[in-house]
């Protein structure tokens, strides 16, 4: 038991305090989003009585909690109320999920990303329901006037055991709103987790299954008007002009326009990357007339020569300079390479590297390269906007909320506290939606039309708009002394624009010479957040790399991994090491074990830290008739306690099938700075007869604070899988992607 | 502009458009029925499948006027709350990470289960591999299915 400050929950409890007063009757709309684990309930209750932000109770004994963060896909909708109702103490049948407004005073941070949501939310959430369940204690023992101490509760009953009396959370409720909030509660044990690390149904999932799961581009109002937006056909080019006469009068056609995204001189916040910031956007009666106008629309573009802006970072506010041209994929390579000949940006450095790779028994240097990637999120762009003289009403799929209500906020002119922006349930998302320029468009058209609009992206528009996963390329040297022991290791990583080389991963730490180096090449080409960002790339072909090294040591590559781990952890090599040597040999040497190694010469392992999760992959590939299938996946994996097993499992299976499509696939090319593959006639994504046949999925038991699983697996599958298919076919894959490798 | 009836999950509708309207916008727009979805408008990713006369289809090419007396099946139609063999082996299985694709993923398994109903691994892969699934829940779709063909 640990007893923790509800400063980290207090702000939940604002609601509260004004909303509560004892029984307040809430009004209640729908049946149907009163279903949780398949369950429907059969009678709508009588009262709700509101406990704090997150948790209502209901007179008949319904836990309404509230899940705070936009969900697209990892099940953040299940996992977070869970750990509410764990500390509140209910039977989880009786819960019922709500998705949150969008309110970070009461919420905090609203927002899915970086696979941080179990990880920042586990103290508050649990601290939320410790407090409810306090607070539920306190009403019962000044109504039975017994001490507190002496009630006990369990699956939503208080109990006192010495009297012998007895009642439901649903009959202290009212009482139990209108006590003040502990200052202090005591969070279980993990021990003691009844709810927790139980595998729980995603609560959509009826809805997912009947079509009725609510996207933004399901959303549809009364007067509603549909919008699509003409975009400039490359990177490097912007609207010249448009003829609107050509379209106006096609059929269903309302308006034709073009708009800008933001004000001139708006200093754009980190999230708002946008290679097109202007565009023209027709509006009509159906999605189909007005695609059929935006087919038909004659627009005349030009390439710029000059765009910068003010744009905030990580590092503080910048002007960004946007290099004008049409940009081809051939350039980016030839740059790549070129830079790699050069002395890159020394990011680390530990020992003498130059000397030793000089005076070794044995130098392997290898170079590694993958291409841009589009996000290819299954439900194409679309948002929501209903522009009013009260204010504005915006949905559509966003991870960063905080950010974008702020772009919002600047182009239409209206204080943020007058925008409601709604958290539907998003088609995928891998990092793409950070960029959700498409709320300010639909919002700006709506203002315009004054009507409630739908902003619909074709697929083509929502692979054209991207912000890619950028092109990568890594040089690595690695240094074995006469008895193969790795002397020194060094690693030039860039891309265009760079690709986020972490120079205090693992191997850093544990050899003696260490000399880390990046690169980066300006573009016009925009790209941004992407599944395991810098990680997806470099993870995997550092654990390629590495698989080489052991080869070349004549080590097995677990065991030549442990070796380092066990040095990095004994006598660590500098000042940095940002990963824990034990956690990550623990998904090795579990992997190993699981996979039952040494059964199978024709295998590929890998394992990697990122986002604060530790994985290991085995993959086994059968190649028959000169195509490769992976057979199977055995993954272990370290990310502290795991909240909902099955879900979590389903996550790192996700990640390994992902991977493994877009290793062996994923590639977008440019020529003169349009894609070469908008949709799917030419662009491959994964499909159920390219992905493994099982996938087994062990973690660590422990426990250590939760961690997300969105991400942290993903990279060694890159290079589990080419080490796999070096063993199946005798040929290193240096390239992505994998397909285009003759077998 | 046209008026077409239209069989849609046991019902006559009524809509006045465009005959080469494709019934995915049909559903969508018209008839609110949001369950079918799109996703690549070129039928090469099987978000949009629908049943029609029972044979899984594209509807996102398939135009209106197309139809005739045909009847659609849609996933509200399969089953309102989840009673379909297939919807309830996919709840079992917890497939759905975003979710977005399962409806035409589900459209397809029917379909496939309907016709087959003890489809072998390769005939599963065969049928199913027109439907895509970003978020790589294609392991418990096929053990969704074989559930399904083992009762």
């Amino acid at each position: 038991m640990s007893v923790i400050n509800t400063k980290y929950g207090r702000r939940s409890f604002i609601k509260s305090s004004f909303l509560a007063g004892g029984g307040l009757m809430l009004g209640f709309n729908s049946l149907a989003s009163l279903i949780t684990e398949g369950r429907a309930l059969e009678t709508i209750p009588d009262e709700w009585f509101n406990i704090n932000a997150y948790l209502k109770i209901s007179s008949d004994g319904v836990f309404t909690i509230k899940a705070p963060h936009p969900e697209f896909g990892t099940d953040v909708r299940t996992s977070l109320p869970m750990m509410v109702a764990e500390e509140l103490d209910v039977d989880w049948k009786k819960v019922v999920v709500e998705q949150a407004d969008y309110k970070p005073s009461i919420y905090g941070r609203q927002y899915t990303g970086g696979s941080r949501g179990v990880m920042e939310k586990w103290v508050p959430l649990r601290t939320t329901g410790a407090a409810a369940r306090q607070m539920l204690i306190k009403a019962a023992a000044k109504t039975w006037d017994v001490p507190e101490a002496e009630i006990t509760t369990e699956g939503g009953v208080l109990y006192h055991k010495a009297s012998g009396k007895s009642a439901k959370y649903e009959e202290m409720a009212a009482r139990a709103a209108e006590i003040p909030v502990p200052e202090k509660v005591a969070l279980k044990d993990p021990k003691d987790f009844k709810i927790i690390g139980t595998s729980r149904a995603n609560v959509d999932l009826i809805k997912m299954v009947t079509g009725k799961a609510p996207y933004s581009s399901d959303i549809n109002r009364e007067g509603m008007l549909y919008a699509m937006v003409v975009i400039p056909p490359a990177f490097g080019m912007k609207l010249k002009s448009f003829d609107a006469l050509s379209v106006k009068s096609m059929p269903g056609i309302k308006d034709v326009f073009s708009f800008k995204t933001y004000e001139d001189g708006y200093k754009r916040n980190m999230f708002d990357t946008n290679a097109f910031p202007e565009l023209v956007a027709i509006v009509g009666n159906s999605t189909w007339e007005v695609l059929n106008a935006k087919n038909k629309l004659k627009v005349e573009w030009q390439p710029f020569t000059e765009q910068s802006f003010v744009m905030a970072g990580f590092r503080g506010e910048q002007t960004v300079v946007v290099p004008p041209g049409l940009e081809s994929s051939s350039d980016h390579k030839a740059k790549m390479k070129d830079a790699a000949d050069k002395p890159g940006r020394q990011m680390r450095k530990d020992g003498n590297p130059e000397e030793v790779f000089k005076n070794a028994a044995k130098v392997i240097e290898r170079t590694y390269s993958a291409p841009f990637l589009p996000h290819y999120m299954m439900e194409p762009i679309t948002s929501f906007a209903h522009y009013t003289d009260e204010g504005l009403f915006v949905a559509g799929p966003v991870q960063s909320p905080e950010t974008t209500i702020n772009t919002i906020s600047s182009r239409i002119g209206l204080p943020p506290e007058k925008i409601h922006i709604e958290l539907t349930r998003m088609g995928g998302g891998f990092g793409r939606h950070f960029h959700a320029h498409c709320l300010t468009e639909a919002a700006v058209i709506s203002q315009k039309v004054k009507a409630p609009i739908k902003l619909q992206y074709t697929r083509e528009d929502t692979t054209n708009m991207g912000s890619y996963r950028p092109a990568c390329l890594a040089v690595y040297r690695a240094a074995l002394d006469k008895d193969n022991n790795l002397i020194a290791f060094h690693v030039k990583a860039g891309g265009v624009p760079d690709n986020g080389l972490n120079a205090n991963a693992f191997p850093a730490g544990a050899v003696d010479n260490y000399l880390a180096e990046s690169f980066s090449i300006a573009s016009n080409i925009t790209s941004g957040w992407f599944r395991a960002p810098g990680d997806n790339f470099i993870g995997g072909v550092e654990q390629s790399f590495l698989d080489e090294i052991a080869e070349a040591a004549g080590k097995d590559p677990i065991e030549f991994r442990l070796e380092l781990l066990k040095r990095s952890k004994e006598k660590p090599v500098g000042a940095r090491a940002d990963y824990d040597a034990s956690r990550y040999a623990g998904v090795l040497e579990l992997v190993r074990e699981k996979s039952n190694w040494a059964a199978n010469k024709k295998r590929g392992v890998a394992a990697y830290l990122c986002h604060r999760a530790y994985a290991a992959h085995v993959i086994d590939v059968v190649v028959k008739d000169n195509v490769s299938r992976v057979q199977s996946v055995f993954s272990a994996v370290d990310c502290g306690i795991v909240v909902n097993p099955d879900s979590a499992t389903n996550m790192v299976e996700g990640n390994v099938v992902d991977a493994i499509g877009h290793a062996m696939y994923g590639e977008l090319t440019f020529t003169k700075g349009k894609p070469d593959s908008s949709n799917l006639g030419k662009y491959r994504l994964i499909r159920m007869n390219e992905a493994p046949k099982n996938i087994e999925v062990h973690f660590v038991k422990n426990d250590i604070a939760p961690t997300g699983l969105g991400e942290g697996p993903y990279p060694s599958v890159f290079g589990a899988l080419a080490n796999a298919l070096y063993k199946a076919t005798g040929k290193r894959f240096y390239h992505q992607p994998f397909i285009k490798n003759s077998f | 502009m046209a008026v077409f009836n239209l069989n849609v999950n046991g019902t006559k509708q009524k809509v006045d458009v465009d005959g080469a309207t494709p019934m995915l916008w049909v559903l969508r727009d018209q008839l609110k029925l949001t369950g079918t979805k799109y996703g690549c408008g070129i039928a090469q990713c099987g978000a949009c499948t629908i049943h029609l006369n029972g044979v899984a289809t594209r509807s996102c090419i398939l135009p209106v006027s197309s139809i005739g007396s045909k009847a659609i099946t849609t996933i509200e139609g399969l089953s309102e709350l989840g009673e379909h063999p297939v919807q309830k082996a996919w709840i079992e299985h917890n497939v759905a990470q975003c979710g977005y694709c399962q409806n035409g993923q589900i459209m397809a398994a029917a379909a496939l289960l309907k016709n087959n109903s003890k489809p072998s691994e390769e005939q599963i892969e065969t049928a199913m591999k027109g439907n895509i699934c970003r978020c790589g829940t294609y392991v418990r779709i096929k053990e969704a299915i074989k559930s399904v063909s083992r009762t």
